[in-house]
């Protein structure tokens, strides 16, 4: 069984997130990282193959841009055998419908049987892109999964609604996203971060992917953004600093000032 | 005929509020279908949806439609690929359907929208972005436009007394669609504390470190005369009950004061408690989004403060 695990490269947490005016799209020119949601996809693919199942390989599949490789390395690092960047000037601005088609392609591309997705990605807080890349792939599907146990070639799968929890089975090959809930991602040793630069990364086009261009980028978005404005004003609270727990008695007046206590 | 449809989910005979908010929001433009897909649907209940604003329901019936959400894109796709726009309420089945519709019809999709409009000078969608810091209004370059809202964007609230006309459609559905079954359902617990009727709610996340340490949460909200809580995350790790969850597929609360102990303050989690009247946010991530929105921030420990707290109150 081979896994690919769909990953982005996403504004880092502690970088300041900003549309660029020029383009309306977000500003990519500060500090990235490996999407954290993504990195729950890449410690189950891990844990499945630990777990004794027959795992051949597991490729990180990435579309974006060229400084993409940087994260890419750490999804290396952090166990996939090799990596896949799909990296196309084509591509740019691509909404997410396009990006679902892109990703589609590319992994169509790849023998895999199971396709692991983040629930959302970090800088768009969507969580669509596994129901529209399984559509695409005409697999079954199970998205926000909470559990996940492989029998043979039939997946089981838990996963959160309204109402409580669902137990799904599908036949593989599927695709799944995966809730921030699944798993503790272990942190790559030394030993693995070194490992990772002999693993290989292909770069391919989008023609080398089999996708075709009129379909993703700016100019194949069906979403367009029109304008960016600053939300609603709302009172900015107050911030204080705690220190070995000396905020408590600020934290009590703040409340009695409020009049919730 | 261009027409707005608005996908109606439902869960054993209860319309999904989210789905009902969109549906009145969606009226007040115009004459809308609401499409509502299960198996054995009355055909008095669905004209219910009128009270929402539908003007026609169109009824898809049959065994293989039930809450997994591919046989779901098979039975609305003929009826979405005419329309205007199609227009979905926050919701797990909502989500997978609208973005396999999406995928489907190659048509463009607008997640987490706050607001729209539907008119002769097309589609928008507005939505808060990157964080909730900015707002984006987006247009659509084809149609049908696909919109999913926010959870709790609009208020489920009767927009009339009408019933709508039904109109009963036979769905199509593919093998591959039907490949995943459900096996199994673990209902939330109906019984215990219900936590959308407290006055006060200390909430924990994964900041708390592990369950070991909710005594110390149950503490400070006995001392707050309030119950405890808890996201999505602590309850799909199984550090608590379901019955106990806030946010997007949890409950929605707004107590007087609701205290945050490790809480990040993911949208998922904001969308369920952003109204309550006072929030307090203890979190030592100075970049955690909830802070963004907390009355009062305190960047520490949550396991440090909160028992400092627990006594400062009690000392009082």
């Amino acid at each position: 069984m081979n896994i690919a695990v769909c990953v982005k490269e996403v504004p880092s947490a502690t970088s300041a997130k900003r549309i660029d005016p020029s383009t309306n799209r977000l500003d990519r020119s500060g500090d990235s990282e490996l999407n954290p949601f993504d990195v729950h996809g890449l410690e189950e693919a891990i844990k499945l193959r630990e777990a004794g199942h027959d795992v051949g390989e597991i490729v990180a599949l990435c579309m974006g841009r060229e400084q993409a490789q940087r994260p890419l390395q750490k999804a290396l690092a952090l166990g996939a055998d090799r990596a896949v960047l799909v990296t196309d000037e084509a591509l740019a601005g691509s909404d997410i419908t396009g990006t679902a088609y892109a990703l589609a392609q590319a992994l169509e591309k790849q023998n895999t049987d199971l396709v692991i997705l983040g629930q959302q990605a970090a800088d768009a807080d969507c969580y669509v892109m596994a129901a529209a890349v399984a559509d695409h792939m005409r697999r079954p599907l199970v998205t926000q999964v909470a559990e996940l146990s492989l029998e043979g070639s039939t997946l089981r799968a838990k996963r959160q609604t309204e109402h409580g929890y669902d137990v799904i089975e599908a036949p593989l090959p599927a695709v799944i996203s995966v809730s921030d809930a699944i798993n503790t991602p272990r942190l790559p040793s030394i030993k693995a971060i070194m490992g990772a630069k002999k693993k290989p990364t292909d770069v391919v086009s989008a023609a080398d992917a089999g996708i075709d261009s009129s379909l993703v980028g700016a100019a194949g978005a069906k979403s367009v953004v029109a304008s960016v404005s600053p939300p609603p004003a709302k009172d900015s609270g107050q911030r204080i600093e705690d220190s070995g727990g000396d905020s408590a008695t600020a934290i009590v007046q703040f409340l009695s000032e409020r009049g919730v206590i | 005929m261009a027409d707005t449809i608005v996908f109606v989910d439902h869960y054993e005979g209860s319309f999904n509020p989210n789905s009902l908010g969109v549906l009145a929001r969606a009226s007040q433009g115009g004459e809308v279908t609401a499409f509502v897909a299960g198996s054995g649907i009355d055909d008095g209940w669905a004209a219910g949806l009128g009270a929402y604003g539908a003007s026609r329901v169109l009824v898809a019936d049959d065994p293989a439609l039930g809450s997994l959400p591919q046989p779901l894109v098979d039975a609305l796709e003929p009826h979405a690929r005419d329309a205007t726009a199609v227009l979905f309420g926050a919701g797990v089945v909502s989500a997978d359907v609208a973005a396999g519709l999406a995928a489907r019809l190659g048509a463009g999709i607008n997640c987490e929208t706050t607001d729209f409009t539907i008119g002769d000078g097309g589609v928008t969608a507005v939505r808060p972005a990157l964080g909730d810091t900015i707002m984006v209004e987006s247009t659509f370059a084809s149609s049908p436009a696909l919109i999913l809202s926010r959870a709790n964007a609009f208020p489920a609230d009767p927009v009339g007394s009408g019933t709508a006309q039904v109109e009963r459609v036979q769905p199509t559905v593919q093998d591959w669609s039907t490949a995943a079954s459900l096996v199994g359902q673990e209902q939330a617990s109906r019984g215990g504390v219900d936590i959308t009727e407290a006055d006060v709610l200390v909430a924990f996340g994964r900041g708390i470190g592990g369950p070991e340490n909710i005594p110390v949460i149950q503490e400070l909200a006995s001392a707050l005369g309030g119950e405890i809580a808890a996201t999505r995350a602590v309850v799909d790790a199984g550090w608590t009950d379901y019955s106990m969850q806030v946010g997007q597929t949890g409950k929605t609360v707004s107590p007087k004061l609701y205290v945050a102990c490790g809480i990040s303050g993911a949208i998922q989690h904001k969308v369920g408690m952003a109204n309550s009247g006072v929030i307090v946010a203890i979190n030592k991530d100075v970049n955690a989004p909830i802070f963004e929105f907390a009355d009062l921030g305190v960047v520490g420990d949550a396991l440090t403060v909160v028992p400092k707290l627990t006594e400062a109150l009690k000392s009082r």
